[in-house]
């Protein structure tokens, strides 16, 4: 575990997000900002991963199924030094490394592409699968949404992670229960997504999502023999800034310069920083 | 020398001469493995045989996840439940990363005889073709289904190769050859071509048989390879005969026809006419009668050489 100010680590990484989106006057901040500490959690505290060597055969591979908290992502390569930080001001623009959502061709340190939901979830079961088969030991991270656990490919991957055995995969929910059009519970009530997973064969648990300690707990809990599993991360939406907090609204909307300004004041990071 | 056999037995004893060349190659499929004939691949490699259940998208993307840990994987089920069902799977998680998994597609077209509309794909070709970087093998015998199946395993990235159902004649050799994006002449000619692809190509054959006895002397072009496309034989074949007439086991919208036509365009004066489904939905009945029903037979293949030279 790296000995890092993990709290102080994420005021800077939602800094990089607002300063990403307001840059390039476009992306996702709601969801980033509800999945910041899962990020820190496992870059930083669980996953065996070397921005020095990207590609390292033995990685563990981090899959964000909801590829569309990108920004959140992207600004944790660039502080472990995947690529510059500078970079991140690039995003969505053209001939940049950092696309809309996840690229592996285009960006280092992103494994898998992701962006239509459910995709990300199921190629990591099959990359997991693909670990036991080959007898490699690393293990397997996919991050998915609530509102992306409607679509149906989610749980063909549950079962398949289960009939498998694959006790070196984790599916971590980022439970902020808000989507595009409001709340899961008005869109597409997801219902009690544990006692799901459980049905499904997983080890199931259930943390506080914002606390990065309690996560990387349950992140490094060992699992029964054979058993997938699943942490359920109660998050906020928009986590950070009083009025994008538990807002839909700000799914996919890039703040303005007053917002952006309110929003890094209320963060504590200055704008040039 | 195998004179009869389904293409999809060719097909799963190719993947188990390959399975034996090469410890990275394994097997998907979605509980058809005893109709895509997988199921001879699952009994000489257990281990490396992966049966995902009903589940089509998903055993896309566990595909991309097995190329990316440096697995080969051949993805088996019905075409229509490959291509159709899961095409934004394959476009997204696979094509887009140029992943290196090879789709083997079985009971592709009207051959599929007895199962009717809901199962006969006419479409997966156009699907598949609209893809950047897919290639995409429609072999016509037993002998270029296993061409097919060795020559995925060499090109790095997704192939599509569409297998039927029926047990066919056996009509190239193994010393033809299969380059893939390499149009093969079967038969030359200079009055007429017909550019045919799979199951069509001995219809083609016989058609041209039929108008040498009418003193029309047709040429039949093998396009074993959609994409990429052979582009320069069809503007020579053109040039040289002044008449094209495409044959397939598929639609004519998005299909070789439509492959054909857009070479053609501007390009070509030569007359044209496509034979195929054309734009409808498939049904019940067997084959040959559904065949007939459809208008691929020599006879309609002749009939339509004869209107474009008349």
């Amino acid at each position: 575990m790296e000995n890092i100010n993990v709290t102080e680590k994420a005021r800077r990484i939602r800094g990089d997000i607002l300063r990403m989106l307001y840059t390039s006057q476009s992306g996702h901040p709601g969801g980033s900002l509800s999945c910041v500490e899962i990020l820190i959690s496992l870059y930083y505290q669980v996953a065996n991963v070397d921005p020095k060597n990207p590609k390292m055969e033995n990685r563990d591979r981090i899959v964000l199924s909801k590829g569309h908290a990108c920004p959140a992502l992207y600004a944790v390569l660039a502080d472990k030094g995947y690529f510059p930080r500078e970079d991140l001001w690039t995003l969505r623009q053209i001939d940049s490394h950092l696309q809309g959502h996840p690229d592996s061709t285009k960006t280092p340190g992103v494994d898998v592409n992701t962006g239509s939901l459910g995709q990300g979830v199921s190629i990591a079961t099959g990359i997991a699968i693909a670990a036991k088969h080959l007898k490699a030991d690393y293990k397997v991270y996919a991050i998915i949404g609530d509102g992306e656990s409607q679509e149906g490919l989610v749980w063909e991957a549950a079962m398949a992670a289960a009939h498998y055995k694959l006790d070196n995969l984790t599916v971590i929910l980022d439970h902020n229960r808000l989507q595009i059009d409001g709340s899961n519970e008005e869109v597409m009530d997801i219902g009690d997504i544990m006692k799901k997973y459980e049905a499904f064969g997983f080890e199931c648990m259930k943390v506080n999502g914002h606390e990065i300690d309690t996560i990387t707990a349950a992140l490094k809990k060992p699992v029964g023999s054979g058993k997938p599993k699943f942490v359920c991360c109660d998050t906020f939406k928009g986590r950070g800034v009083s009025f994008m907090e538990d807002q839909f609204g700000w799914h996919g909307k890039a703040p303005s310069e007053i917002e952006y300004l309110d929003a890094m004041k209320e963060l504590g990071v200055d704008t040039n920083d | 020398m195998i004179e009869k056999q389904s293409l999809r037995v060719s097909y799963g004893n190719a993947l188990v001469e390959l399975g034996r060349k090469d410890s990275r190659v394994v097997v998907l499929d979605a509980d058809l493995a005893h109709a895509t004939m997988t199921s001879i691949f699952a009994k000489e490699f257990p281990d490396r045989f992966f049966n995902f259940g009903i589940a089509e998208t998903n055993m896309v993307c566990a595909a991309a996840g097995f190329a990316h840990a440096g697995l080969v994987p051949f993805f088996s089920t019905f075409a229509l439940f490959g291509a159709g069902r899961a095409y934004e799977m394959i476009r997204n998680s696979i094509a887009y990363v140029d992943a290196n998994v090879k789709f083997g597609l079985s009971h592709s077209g009207l051959s599929v005889g007895e199962d009717g509309g809901s199962h006969q794909s006419f479409e997966d070709i156009a699907l598949m073709r609209e893809i950047p970087g897919m290639t995409i093998l429609v072999p016509c015998d037993p002998i270029e289904t296993r061409k097919a199946v060795f020559a995925a395993a060499e090109i790095s990235g997704p192939v599509y190769i569409r297998v039927a159902r029926p047990i066919v004649d056996t009509i190239t050799t193994q010393d033809t050859p299969f380059v893939p994006g390499k149009a093969n002449p079967m038969r030359d000619g200079s009055d007429i071509c017909i550019m045919t692809t799979g199951l069509m190509v001995p219809y083609a054959l016989a058609a041209a048989e039929q108008l040498a006895a009418k003193n029309i002397n047709a040429a039949v072009v093998n396009f074993h390879t959609i994409k990429p496309f052979d582009n320069q034989c069809v503007l020579e074949m053109a040039n040289k005969c002044g008449a094209v007439v495409t044959v397939e086991e598929h639609s004519v919208i998005g299909g070789l026809g439509s492959a054909v036509a857009e070479v053609l365009a501007g390009n070509s004066s030569a007359r044209f006419a496509r034979i195929g489904i054309q734009d409808k939905f498939g049904r019940s009945g067997k084959p040959e009668h559904l065949f007939k029903e459809y208008g691929l037979t020599a006879e309609n293949i002749v009939n339509q050489c004869m209107a474009l030279k008349g």
